[in-house]
Protein backbone atom coordinates (compact mmCIF):
# COMPACT_ATOMS: atom_id res chain seq x y z
CA UNK A 1 0.00 0.00 0.00
CA UNK A 2 1.61 3.19 -1.19
CA UNK A 3 0.27 6.50 0.10
CA UNK A 4 1.92 8.94 -2.25
CA UNK A 5 3.41 8.04 -5.60
CA UNK A 6 5.07 10.68 -7.74
CA UNK A 7 5.95 9.41 -11.20
CA UNK A 8 8.51 11.33 -13.25
CA UNK A 9 7.24 14.72 -12.20
CA UNK A 10 8.63 17.50 -14.32
CA UNK A 11 8.24 21.23 -14.01
CA UNK A 12 9.62 23.54 -16.62
CA UNK A 13 9.57 27.35 -16.74
CA UNK A 14 10.61 28.20 -20.28
CA UNK A 15 14.06 26.66 -20.72
CA UNK A 16 14.59 26.27 -16.97
CA UNK A 17 13.86 22.79 -15.71
CA UNK A 18 13.08 23.28 -12.02
CA UNK A 19 12.08 19.69 -11.36
CA UNK A 20 13.49 17.09 -13.73
CA UNK A 21 11.68 13.74 -13.80
CA UNK A 22 11.56 13.22 -10.05
CA UNK A 23 9.87 10.09 -8.72
CA UNK A 24 9.09 9.39 -5.09
CA UNK A 25 7.17 6.79 -3.16
CA UNK A 26 5.94 7.46 0.38
CA UNK A 27 4.53 4.61 2.45
CA UNK A 28 1.79 5.16 5.05
CA UNK A 29 3.22 6.25 8.40
CA UNK A 30 6.53 7.28 6.87
CA UNK A 31 8.34 10.51 7.64
CA UNK A 32 10.21 11.53 4.52
CA UNK A 33 12.61 14.44 4.34
CA UNK A 34 13.49 16.19 1.12
CA UNK A 35 16.79 18.04 1.30
CA UNK A 36 19.07 19.75 -1.16
CA UNK A 37 21.02 22.96 -1.70
CA UNK A 38 19.23 26.24 -2.42
CA UNK A 39 17.60 26.21 -5.84
CA UNK A 40 17.48 22.42 -5.97
CA UNK A 41 13.75 22.53 -6.72
CA UNK A 42 12.48 21.33 -3.35
CA UNK A 43 9.70 23.85 -2.97
CA UNK A 44 8.70 23.53 -6.62
CA UNK A 45 8.49 19.78 -6.12
CA UNK A 46 6.24 20.43 -3.11
CA UNK A 47 4.10 22.75 -5.17
CA UNK A 48 3.59 20.00 -7.74
CA UNK A 49 2.47 17.56 -5.05
CA UNK A 50 0.08 20.01 -3.36
CA UNK A 51 -1.35 21.36 -6.62
CA UNK A 52 0.01 24.90 -6.38
CA UNK A 53 1.66 24.37 -9.77
CA UNK A 54 0.61 22.00 -12.55
CA UNK A 55 3.39 19.61 -13.60
CA UNK A 56 4.68 19.91 -17.14
CA UNK A 57 4.76 16.13 -17.27
CA UNK A 58 4.41 13.17 -14.95
CA UNK A 59 1.74 11.88 -12.61
CA UNK A 60 0.92 12.24 -8.93
CA UNK A 61 -1.12 9.53 -7.20
CA UNK A 62 -2.54 9.59 -3.70
CA UNK A 63 -3.65 6.15 -2.56
CA UNK A 64 -3.55 4.94 -6.18
CA UNK A 65 -5.88 7.73 -7.26
CA UNK A 66 -4.54 10.04 -9.95
CA UNK A 67 -4.71 13.58 -8.54
CA UNK A 68 -2.47 15.24 -11.15
CA UNK A 69 -5.32 17.36 -12.54
CA UNK A 70 -6.95 18.17 -9.21
CA UNK A 71 -6.96 21.72 -7.91
CA UNK A 72 -5.52 22.41 -4.43
CA UNK A 73 -8.83 22.50 -2.56
CA UNK A 74 -9.85 19.18 -4.10
CA UNK A 75 -6.54 17.62 -3.02
CA UNK A 76 -7.29 18.74 0.51
CA UNK A 77 -10.56 16.84 0.31
CA UNK A 78 -8.52 13.78 -0.69
CA UNK A 79 -6.52 14.05 2.52
CA UNK A 80 -3.55 16.26 1.75
CA UNK A 81 -2.56 19.29 3.83
CA UNK A 82 0.47 21.54 3.66
CA UNK A 83 2.26 24.42 5.33
CA UNK A 84 4.37 27.04 3.61
CA UNK A 85 7.95 28.18 3.84
CA UNK A 86 6.73 31.64 4.76
CA UNK A 87 4.05 31.14 7.41
CA UNK A 88 0.54 31.45 6.03
CA UNK A 89 -2.05 32.05 8.74
CA UNK A 90 -5.01 34.39 9.29
CA UNK A 91 -3.22 37.24 11.09
CA UNK A 92 -6.23 39.31 12.16
CA UNK A 93 -8.24 36.42 13.52
CA UNK A 94 -7.74 34.90 16.95
CA UNK A 95 -5.57 31.83 17.27
CA UNK A 96 -8.71 29.91 18.20
CA UNK A 97 -10.49 30.98 15.01
CA UNK A 98 -7.42 30.10 12.97
CA UNK A 99 -7.77 26.54 14.24
CA UNK A 100 -11.57 26.53 14.25
CA UNK A 101 -11.87 27.27 10.52
CA UNK A 102 -10.03 24.13 9.34
CA UNK A 103 -11.80 22.05 12.02
CA UNK A 104 -15.13 23.18 10.59
CA UNK A 105 -13.94 22.52 7.06
CA UNK A 106 -12.86 19.00 7.98
CA UNK A 107 -16.25 18.40 9.62
CA UNK A 108 -17.97 19.32 6.35
CA UNK A 109 -19.55 22.55 7.62
CA UNK A 110 -18.04 24.64 4.83
CA UNK A 111 -21.27 25.95 3.31
CA UNK A 112 -23.45 25.94 6.40
CA UNK A 113 -25.06 29.32 7.12
CA UNK A 114 -25.77 28.23 10.69
CA UNK A 115 -24.50 25.58 13.05
CA UNK A 116 -26.26 23.64 15.80
CA UNK A 117 -25.16 23.91 19.43
CA UNK A 118 -24.10 20.29 19.30
CA UNK A 119 -21.88 20.71 16.24
CA UNK A 120 -20.52 23.94 17.65
CA UNK A 121 -19.48 22.14 20.84
CA UNK A 122 -17.85 19.32 18.87
CA UNK A 123 -15.88 21.84 16.83
CA UNK A 124 -14.80 23.70 19.95
CA UNK A 125 -13.65 20.47 21.54
CA UNK A 126 -11.50 19.48 18.54
CA UNK A 127 -10.04 22.98 18.39
CA UNK A 128 -9.21 22.93 22.10
CA UNK A 129 -7.46 19.60 21.73
CA UNK A 130 -5.32 20.91 18.86
CA UNK A 131 -4.50 24.04 20.84
CA UNK A 132 -3.39 21.85 23.70
CA UNK A 133 -1.14 19.65 21.52
CA UNK A 134 0.57 22.73 20.16
CA UNK A 135 0.85 24.40 23.57
CA UNK A 136 -1.09 27.45 22.38
CA UNK A 137 -4.04 27.14 24.77
CA UNK A 138 -2.99 30.17 26.83
CA UNK A 139 -2.63 32.29 23.71
CA UNK A 140 -5.86 31.11 22.07
CA UNK A 141 -7.64 34.46 22.30
CA UNK A 142 -4.79 36.56 20.95
CA UNK A 143 -4.62 37.59 17.33
CA UNK A 144 -2.54 35.10 15.39
CA UNK A 145 -0.52 37.93 13.86
CA UNK A 146 0.71 38.95 17.33
CA UNK A 147 2.30 35.57 18.09
CA UNK A 148 6.02 34.91 17.91
CA UNK A 149 7.37 33.35 14.75
CA UNK A 150 7.66 29.94 16.38
CA UNK A 151 4.13 30.03 17.73
CA UNK A 152 2.79 31.09 14.34
CA UNK A 153 4.56 28.11 12.81
CA UNK A 154 3.03 25.80 15.41
CA UNK A 155 -0.40 27.33 14.72
CA UNK A 156 0.03 26.76 10.99
CA UNK A 157 0.96 23.12 11.52
CA UNK A 158 -2.11 22.72 13.75
CA UNK A 159 -4.28 24.27 11.05
CA UNK A 160 -3.03 21.70 8.57
CA UNK A 161 -3.50 18.98 11.16
CA UNK A 162 -7.06 20.12 11.88
CA UNK A 163 -7.94 18.96 8.36
CA UNK A 164 -7.23 15.39 9.52
CA UNK A 165 -4.91 14.75 6.59
CA UNK A 166 -3.56 11.39 5.54
CA UNK A 167 -0.48 13.15 4.27
CA UNK A 168 1.06 16.26 5.81
CA UNK A 169 3.47 18.35 3.75
CA UNK A 170 5.74 20.69 5.73
CA UNK A 171 7.83 23.22 3.84
CA UNK A 172 10.83 24.12 6.03
CA UNK A 173 8.99 24.04 9.35
CA UNK A 174 11.98 25.44 11.29
CA UNK A 175 13.03 28.16 8.84
CA UNK A 176 14.17 31.32 10.60
CA UNK A 177 13.84 29.91 14.10
CA UNK A 178 16.08 30.02 17.13
CA UNK A 179 17.42 26.89 18.81
CA UNK A 180 14.66 26.57 21.39
CA UNK A 181 11.89 27.11 18.83
CA UNK A 182 13.51 24.64 16.45
CA UNK A 183 13.64 22.09 19.24
CA UNK A 184 9.97 22.67 20.15
CA UNK A 185 8.77 22.29 16.58
CA UNK A 186 10.91 19.20 16.08
CA UNK A 187 9.37 17.64 19.17
CA UNK A 188 5.91 18.55 17.92
CA UNK A 189 6.50 16.93 14.53
CA UNK A 190 8.02 13.89 16.19
CA UNK A 191 4.98 13.58 18.43
CA UNK A 192 2.58 13.77 15.50
CA UNK A 193 4.55 11.18 13.61
CA UNK A 194 4.98 8.73 16.47
CA UNK A 195 1.69 9.14 18.34
CA UNK A 196 -0.71 9.60 15.47
CA UNK A 197 1.16 7.55 12.83
CA UNK A 198 0.84 10.55 10.54
CA UNK A 199 2.57 10.36 7.18
CA UNK A 200 4.72 13.43 6.69
CA UNK A 201 6.88 14.79 3.91
CA UNK A 202 9.05 17.69 4.94
CA UNK A 203 11.57 19.97 3.35
CA UNK A 204 14.25 21.06 5.77
CA UNK A 205 17.53 22.91 5.85
CA UNK A 206 18.52 22.10 9.41
CA UNK A 207 20.43 18.80 9.22
CA UNK A 208 20.02 18.10 12.95
CA UNK A 209 16.26 18.16 12.45
CA UNK A 210 16.39 16.00 9.34
CA UNK A 211 18.61 13.29 10.76
CA UNK A 212 16.68 13.33 14.01
CA UNK A 213 13.26 12.92 12.43
CA UNK A 214 13.35 11.28 9.04
CA UNK A 215 12.76 7.61 8.25
CA UNK A 216 14.06 8.17 4.75
CA UNK A 217 15.73 11.08 3.02
CA UNK A 218 15.62 12.16 -0.59
CA UNK A 219 18.34 14.51 -1.82
CA UNK A 220 17.57 16.83 -4.70
CA UNK A 221 20.22 18.73 -6.64
CA UNK A 222 19.56 20.90 -9.67
CA UNK A 223 16.04 19.53 -9.98
CA UNK A 224 16.98 15.85 -10.04
CA UNK A 225 17.27 13.08 -7.47
CA UNK A 226 20.85 12.78 -6.30
CA UNK A 227 20.33 10.08 -3.70
CA UNK A 228 17.69 8.41 -1.61
CA UNK A 229 17.93 6.25 1.48
CA UNK A 230 17.92 6.05 5.25
CA UNK A 231 19.66 8.82 7.21
CA UNK A 232 22.66 6.50 7.69
CA UNK A 233 22.99 5.77 3.99
CA UNK A 234 22.65 9.43 3.10
CA UNK A 235 25.26 10.47 5.67
CA UNK A 236 27.66 7.96 4.16
CA UNK A 237 26.89 8.83 0.54
CA UNK A 238 29.91 10.31 -1.20
CA UNK A 239 27.97 12.17 -3.90
CA UNK A 240 25.76 13.83 -1.32
CA UNK A 241 28.71 14.89 0.77
CA UNK A 242 30.43 16.63 -2.07
CA UNK A 243 27.29 18.16 -3.59
CA UNK A 244 25.58 19.23 -0.45
CA UNK A 245 26.81 18.40 3.00
CA UNK A 246 30.36 19.33 2.15
CA UNK A 247 29.48 22.82 1.01
CA UNK A 248 26.80 23.48 3.59
CA UNK A 249 28.67 22.29 6.66
CA UNK B 1 -15.28 44.12 23.51
CA UNK B 2 -16.85 41.99 26.21
CA UNK B 3 -20.33 40.51 25.65
CA UNK B 4 -22.10 42.86 28.08
CA UNK B 5 -20.71 45.89 26.29
CA UNK B 6 -21.62 44.43 22.93
CA UNK B 7 -25.23 43.88 23.97
CA UNK B 8 -25.39 47.42 25.32
CA UNK B 9 -24.03 48.85 22.06
CA UNK B 10 -26.47 46.78 20.06
CA UNK B 11 -29.41 47.90 22.19
CA UNK B 12 -28.25 51.51 21.81
CA UNK B 13 -28.06 51.27 18.02
CA UNK B 14 -31.56 49.83 17.73
CA UNK B 15 -33.00 52.34 20.20
CA UNK B 16 -31.56 55.24 18.21
CA UNK B 17 -32.89 53.78 14.96
CA UNK B 18 -36.34 52.99 16.38
CA UNK B 19 -36.77 56.46 17.81
CA UNK B 20 -35.25 58.28 14.85
CA UNK B 21 -38.48 59.85 13.48
CA UNK B 22 -39.07 61.36 16.93
CA UNK B 23 -35.65 62.82 17.73
CA UNK B 24 -34.58 63.75 14.22
CA UNK B 25 -36.71 66.95 14.03
CA UNK B 26 -34.91 68.30 17.12
CA UNK B 27 -31.56 68.21 15.32
CA UNK B 28 -32.95 69.79 12.16
CA UNK B 29 -33.82 66.59 10.33
CA UNK B 30 -37.03 65.12 9.00
CA UNK B 31 -38.43 61.61 8.69
CA UNK B 32 -37.59 61.20 5.00
CA UNK B 33 -33.96 61.97 5.79
CA UNK B 34 -34.04 59.19 8.38
CA UNK B 35 -35.40 56.78 5.79
CA UNK B 36 -32.59 57.77 3.45
CA UNK B 37 -29.98 57.13 6.14
CA UNK B 38 -31.36 53.66 6.78
CA UNK B 39 -31.57 52.78 3.07
CA UNK B 40 -28.03 53.99 2.39
CA UNK B 41 -26.79 52.22 5.51
CA UNK B 42 -28.30 48.98 4.22
CA UNK B 43 -26.54 49.43 0.89
CA UNK B 44 -23.22 50.29 2.53
CA UNK B 45 -23.45 47.38 4.97
CA UNK B 46 -24.28 45.03 2.10
CA UNK B 47 -21.27 46.29 0.16
CA UNK B 48 -19.19 45.85 3.29
CA UNK B 49 -20.23 42.21 3.53
CA UNK B 50 -18.08 41.78 0.44
CA UNK B 51 -15.47 44.50 1.08
CA UNK B 52 -14.86 44.23 4.81
CA UNK B 53 -15.65 40.58 5.46
CA UNK B 54 -14.58 38.85 2.25
CA UNK B 55 -11.84 41.29 1.26
CA UNK B 56 -13.15 41.92 -2.25
CA UNK B 57 -13.61 45.48 -3.52
CA UNK B 58 -16.52 46.05 -5.88
CA UNK B 59 -16.82 49.43 -7.52
CA UNK B 60 -20.02 48.50 -9.32
CA UNK B 61 -22.55 47.85 -6.60
CA UNK B 62 -24.71 50.72 -7.83
CA UNK B 63 -25.62 48.50 -10.79
CA UNK B 64 -27.51 46.13 -8.49
CA UNK B 65 -28.81 49.01 -6.37
CA UNK B 66 -30.18 50.57 -9.57
CA UNK B 67 -31.53 47.30 -10.93
CA UNK B 68 -33.42 46.85 -7.66
CA UNK B 69 -34.75 50.39 -7.95
CA UNK B 70 -35.84 50.06 -11.58
CA UNK B 71 -37.30 46.59 -11.15
CA UNK B 72 -39.35 47.78 -8.18
CA UNK B 73 -40.53 50.93 -9.97
CA UNK B 74 -41.30 49.19 -13.24
CA UNK B 75 -43.17 46.38 -11.52
CA UNK B 76 -45.43 48.89 -9.80
CA UNK B 77 -45.77 51.07 -12.87
CA UNK B 78 -46.31 48.42 -15.55
CA UNK B 79 -47.31 45.15 -13.85
CA UNK B 80 -48.95 45.20 -10.40
CA UNK B 81 -49.52 48.19 -8.15
CA UNK B 82 -48.11 46.41 -5.10
CA UNK B 83 -45.29 47.74 -2.95
CA UNK B 84 -44.23 44.34 -1.62
CA UNK B 85 -44.22 42.70 -5.06
CA UNK B 86 -42.18 45.64 -6.29
CA UNK B 87 -39.59 45.06 -3.57
CA UNK B 88 -39.56 41.34 -4.32
CA UNK B 89 -39.05 42.00 -8.03
CA UNK B 90 -36.21 44.40 -7.23
CA UNK B 91 -34.41 41.85 -5.09
CA UNK B 92 -34.93 38.99 -7.55
CA UNK B 93 -33.71 40.97 -10.57
CA UNK B 94 -30.70 42.41 -8.76
CA UNK B 95 -29.71 39.05 -7.30
CA UNK B 96 -30.05 37.17 -10.58
CA UNK B 97 -27.93 39.76 -12.38
CA UNK B 98 -25.30 39.47 -9.65
CA UNK B 99 -25.26 35.67 -9.89
CA UNK B 100 -24.67 35.87 -13.62
CA UNK B 101 -22.09 38.63 -13.65
CA UNK B 102 -20.44 37.32 -10.51
CA UNK B 103 -19.85 33.96 -12.16
CA UNK B 104 -18.00 35.73 -14.97
CA UNK B 105 -15.71 37.83 -12.83
CA UNK B 106 -14.84 35.95 -9.60
CA UNK B 107 -11.55 34.76 -11.02
CA UNK B 108 -10.29 38.34 -11.08
CA UNK B 109 -8.61 39.93 -8.09
CA UNK B 110 -7.94 43.34 -6.65
CA UNK B 111 -7.96 46.25 -9.03
CA UNK B 112 -8.95 44.06 -12.00
CA UNK B 113 -12.06 42.91 -10.19
CA UNK B 114 -12.92 46.50 -9.26
CA UNK B 115 -12.43 47.69 -12.86
CA UNK B 116 -14.66 45.00 -14.31
CA UNK B 117 -17.40 45.69 -11.78
CA UNK B 118 -17.31 49.36 -12.87
CA UNK B 119 -17.55 48.28 -16.51
CA UNK B 120 -20.59 46.07 -15.90
CA UNK B 121 -22.15 48.84 -13.85
CA UNK B 122 -21.76 51.28 -16.71
CA UNK B 123 -23.40 48.80 -19.09
CA UNK B 124 -26.56 48.90 -16.98
CA UNK B 125 -26.26 52.66 -16.62
CA UNK B 126 -26.27 53.17 -20.37
CA UNK B 127 -29.16 50.77 -20.89
CA UNK B 128 -31.36 52.75 -18.50
CA UNK B 129 -30.03 56.01 -19.91
CA UNK B 130 -30.78 55.15 -23.53
CA UNK B 131 -33.86 52.98 -23.37
CA UNK B 132 -36.23 55.95 -23.15
CA UNK B 133 -39.45 54.15 -23.97
CA UNK B 134 -39.23 51.80 -20.99
CA UNK B 135 -36.98 53.42 -18.41
CA UNK B 136 -37.77 57.06 -19.04
CA UNK B 137 -34.14 57.64 -19.99
CA UNK B 138 -32.35 60.62 -18.49
CA UNK B 139 -35.60 61.96 -16.98
CA UNK B 140 -35.93 58.90 -14.82
CA UNK B 141 -38.79 56.53 -14.16
CA UNK B 142 -41.80 58.61 -13.16
CA UNK B 143 -45.56 58.22 -13.06
CA UNK B 144 -45.77 55.69 -10.24
CA UNK B 145 -45.74 55.73 -6.48
CA UNK B 146 -45.53 53.32 -3.57
CA UNK B 147 -48.84 51.71 -2.72
CA UNK B 148 -50.55 51.23 0.62
CA UNK B 149 -49.86 47.80 2.08
CA UNK B 150 -53.01 45.75 2.57
CA UNK B 151 -52.57 43.27 5.41
CA UNK B 152 -56.12 41.95 5.18
CA UNK B 153 -57.34 43.24 8.51
CA UNK B 154 -55.84 46.67 8.09
CA UNK B 155 -54.12 48.84 5.52
CA UNK B 156 -50.86 50.64 6.16
CA UNK B 157 -50.68 53.97 4.40
CA UNK B 158 -46.98 54.18 3.65
CA UNK B 159 -47.54 56.85 0.98
CA UNK B 160 -49.11 59.60 3.05
CA UNK B 161 -47.53 58.65 6.36
CA UNK B 162 -43.79 59.24 6.38
CA UNK B 163 -43.33 57.48 9.70
CA UNK B 164 -45.13 54.34 8.54
CA UNK B 165 -42.80 54.15 5.54
CA UNK B 166 -39.77 54.73 7.76
CA UNK B 167 -40.71 51.75 9.89
CA UNK B 168 -41.28 49.60 6.81
CA UNK B 169 -37.76 50.49 5.68
CA UNK B 170 -36.40 49.81 9.16
CA UNK B 171 -38.12 46.42 9.22
CA UNK B 172 -36.38 45.37 6.00
CA UNK B 173 -33.12 46.82 7.28
CA UNK B 174 -33.43 44.79 10.48
CA UNK B 175 -34.14 41.57 8.58
CA UNK B 176 -31.22 42.15 6.22
CA UNK B 177 -28.78 43.17 8.96
CA UNK B 178 -29.84 40.20 11.07
CA UNK B 179 -29.36 37.81 8.16
CA UNK B 180 -25.91 39.21 7.35
CA UNK B 181 -24.81 39.07 10.99
CA UNK B 182 -25.96 35.45 11.28
CA UNK B 183 -24.17 34.44 8.09
CA UNK B 184 -20.96 36.11 9.24
CA UNK B 185 -21.02 34.17 12.51
CA UNK B 186 -21.55 30.83 10.76
CA UNK B 187 -18.97 28.37 9.43
CA UNK B 188 -19.62 29.73 5.94
CA UNK B 189 -19.06 33.28 7.22
CA UNK B 190 -15.73 32.23 8.72
CA UNK B 191 -14.60 30.87 5.35
CA UNK B 192 -15.17 34.39 3.99
CA UNK B 193 -13.01 35.87 6.76
CA UNK B 194 -10.41 33.24 5.92
CA UNK B 195 -10.40 34.35 2.28
CA UNK B 196 -10.06 37.99 3.35
CA UNK B 197 -7.20 37.19 5.69
CA UNK B 198 -5.15 34.93 3.47
CA UNK B 199 -6.44 33.60 0.18
CA UNK B 200 -3.63 31.13 -0.34
CA UNK B 201 -4.05 29.64 3.12
CA UNK B 202 -7.82 29.43 2.57
CA UNK B 203 -7.33 27.59 -0.71
CA UNK B 204 -4.92 25.12 0.86
CA UNK B 205 -7.33 24.45 3.69
CA UNK B 206 -9.72 23.16 1.05
CA UNK B 207 -11.94 26.18 0.42
CA UNK B 208 -12.92 26.60 -3.24
CA UNK B 209 -12.17 30.30 -3.04
CA UNK B 210 -13.84 31.42 -6.28
CA UNK B 211 -17.11 29.70 -5.43
CA UNK B 212 -17.20 31.27 -1.98
CA UNK B 213 -16.45 34.74 -3.33
CA UNK B 214 -19.24 34.23 -5.85
CA UNK B 215 -21.71 33.36 -3.10
CA UNK B 216 -20.56 36.32 -1.03
CA UNK B 217 -20.90 38.64 -4.03
CA UNK B 218 -24.42 37.34 -4.65
CA UNK B 219 -25.48 37.79 -1.02
CA UNK B 220 -24.00 41.27 -0.97
CA UNK B 221 -25.77 42.29 -4.18
CA UNK B 222 -29.04 40.75 -2.98
CA UNK B 223 -29.13 43.17 -0.04
CA UNK B 224 -27.90 46.07 -2.16
CA UNK B 225 -30.79 45.51 -4.58
CA UNK B 226 -33.16 45.45 -1.60
CA UNK B 227 -31.75 48.84 -0.63
CA UNK B 228 -32.20 50.02 -4.23
CA UNK B 229 -35.84 48.94 -4.29
CA UNK B 230 -36.50 50.76 -1.01
CA UNK B 231 -34.69 53.83 -2.34
CA UNK B 232 -36.95 53.97 -5.40
CA UNK B 233 -40.01 53.64 -3.16
CA UNK B 234 -38.71 56.37 -0.87
CA UNK B 235 -38.46 58.82 -3.76
CA UNK B 236 -41.36 57.44 -5.83
CA UNK B 237 -38.84 57.85 -8.59
CA UNK B 238 -35.56 56.54 -9.89
CA UNK B 239 -33.14 57.70 -12.53
CA UNK B 240 -29.97 56.40 -14.20
CA UNK B 241 -27.76 58.10 -11.62
CA UNK B 242 -28.80 55.38 -9.17
CA UNK B 243 -26.64 52.93 -11.13
CA UNK B 244 -23.80 55.19 -12.19
CA UNK B 245 -20.25 54.52 -11.04
CA UNK B 246 -20.17 57.53 -8.72
CA UNK B 247 -23.05 56.02 -6.74
CA UNK B 248 -20.92 52.88 -6.35
CA UNK B 249 -18.13 55.13 -5.13
CA UNK B 250 -20.45 56.68 -2.57
CA UNK B 251 -21.17 53.25 -1.09
CA UNK B 252 -17.47 52.55 -0.81
CA UNK B 253 -16.92 55.95 0.84
CA UNK B 254 -19.68 55.25 3.38
CA UNK B 255 -18.20 51.86 4.25
CA UNK B 256 -14.63 53.11 4.56
CA UNK B 257 -15.69 56.27 6.41
CA UNK B 258 -17.48 54.32 9.10
CA UNK B 259 -14.96 51.52 9.33
CA UNK B 260 -15.03 48.54 7.02
CA UNK B 261 -13.75 46.04 9.56
CA UNK B 262 -16.75 46.61 11.77
CA UNK B 263 -20.26 45.40 11.10
CA UNK B 264 -21.96 48.68 12.07
CA UNK B 265 -19.28 50.99 10.69
CA UNK B 266 -21.06 51.53 7.35
CA UNK B 267 -24.20 52.60 9.24
CA UNK B 268 -22.21 55.40 10.88
CA UNK B 269 -20.57 56.21 7.55
CA UNK B 270 -23.93 56.37 5.77
CA UNK B 271 -25.43 58.57 8.49
CA UNK B 272 -22.54 61.04 8.24
CA UNK B 273 -22.60 60.96 4.45
CA UNK B 274 -26.34 61.53 4.13
CA UNK B 275 -26.43 64.19 6.88
CA UNK B 276 -23.49 66.09 5.36
CA UNK B 277 -25.01 65.81 1.92
CA UNK B 278 -28.34 67.15 3.17
CA UNK B 279 -26.84 69.98 5.19
CA UNK B 280 -24.04 71.11 2.89
CA UNK B 281 -26.03 70.83 -0.32
CA UNK B 282 -28.49 73.40 1.04
CA UNK B 283 -25.58 75.86 1.21
CA UNK B 284 -23.52 75.01 -1.83
CA UNK B 285 -23.77 72.93 -4.96
CA UNK B 286 -20.26 71.65 -4.36
CA UNK B 287 -21.23 69.53 -1.36
CA UNK B 288 -19.16 66.66 -2.69
CA UNK B 289 -15.95 68.62 -2.11
CA UNK B 290 -16.76 68.92 1.59
CA UNK B 291 -17.50 65.20 1.86
CA UNK B 292 -14.34 64.48 -0.12
CA UNK B 293 -12.23 66.57 2.25
CA UNK B 294 -13.81 64.91 5.27
CA UNK B 295 -13.17 61.50 3.71
CA UNK B 296 -9.51 62.31 3.07
CA UNK B 297 -9.05 63.45 6.67
CA UNK B 298 -10.65 60.31 8.07
CA UNK B 299 -8.59 58.01 5.85
CA UNK B 300 -5.38 59.89 6.71
CA UNK B 301 -5.86 59.98 10.47
CA UNK B 302 -8.15 57.03 11.14
CA UNK B 303 -7.39 54.48 8.42
CA UNK B 304 -9.76 52.00 10.05
CA UNK B 305 -12.70 54.38 9.88
CA UNK B 306 -14.65 56.09 12.60
CA UNK B 307 -15.50 52.91 14.49
CA UNK B 308 -11.85 51.95 14.18
CA UNK B 309 -10.90 54.77 16.56
CA UNK B 310 -12.77 53.16 19.42
CA UNK B 311 -11.21 49.79 18.79
CA UNK B 312 -7.73 51.23 18.81
CA UNK B 313 -8.36 52.88 22.15
CA UNK B 314 -9.57 49.58 23.55
CA UNK B 315 -6.45 47.82 22.39
CA UNK B 316 -4.05 50.33 23.90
Amino acid sequence: MTLLRVENARCQFGSLVAVNDVSMIVEPGELRAVIGPNGAGKTTFFNLISGYLPPTAGRILLDNQDITAMRPHARVAQGMARTFQITEIFPELSVRDNIRIPVELAAGHRLRPFISMQDRAAVAQSADRLLEISGLTRKADRLAGELSHGDQRAAEIMMALALKPRLLLLDEPTAGMGDQETYDITQLIRKLHKDQKLSIVLIEHDMRVVFHLADRIMVLAEGAVLAEGTPKEIAANQAVQTAYLGTAA
Amino acid sequence: MNPANRHLTLAGIWLVLLAMPYWLPFVGGYTELGSRVVVMALAAMALNFLLGFTGVLSFGHAAYFGLGAYAAGMTIKYLVPSTLLGILAGVVVGTLAAMLIGALIVRLRGVYFAMVTIAFGQVFYFITFRWNAVTGGDDGLTGWQRQPIDLGFTTIDILGNDKAFYYLVLLFFALAAGAMALILRSPFGRTLLAIRENERRARFLGIPVERHIWISFTISCCFVSLAGALYALLNNFTDPRALRWDQSGNFVIMAVLGGMRSFWGPLIGAAIFVALQDYVSSHTENWMSVIGLFFVLVVLFFPRGILGIRRRKEAS
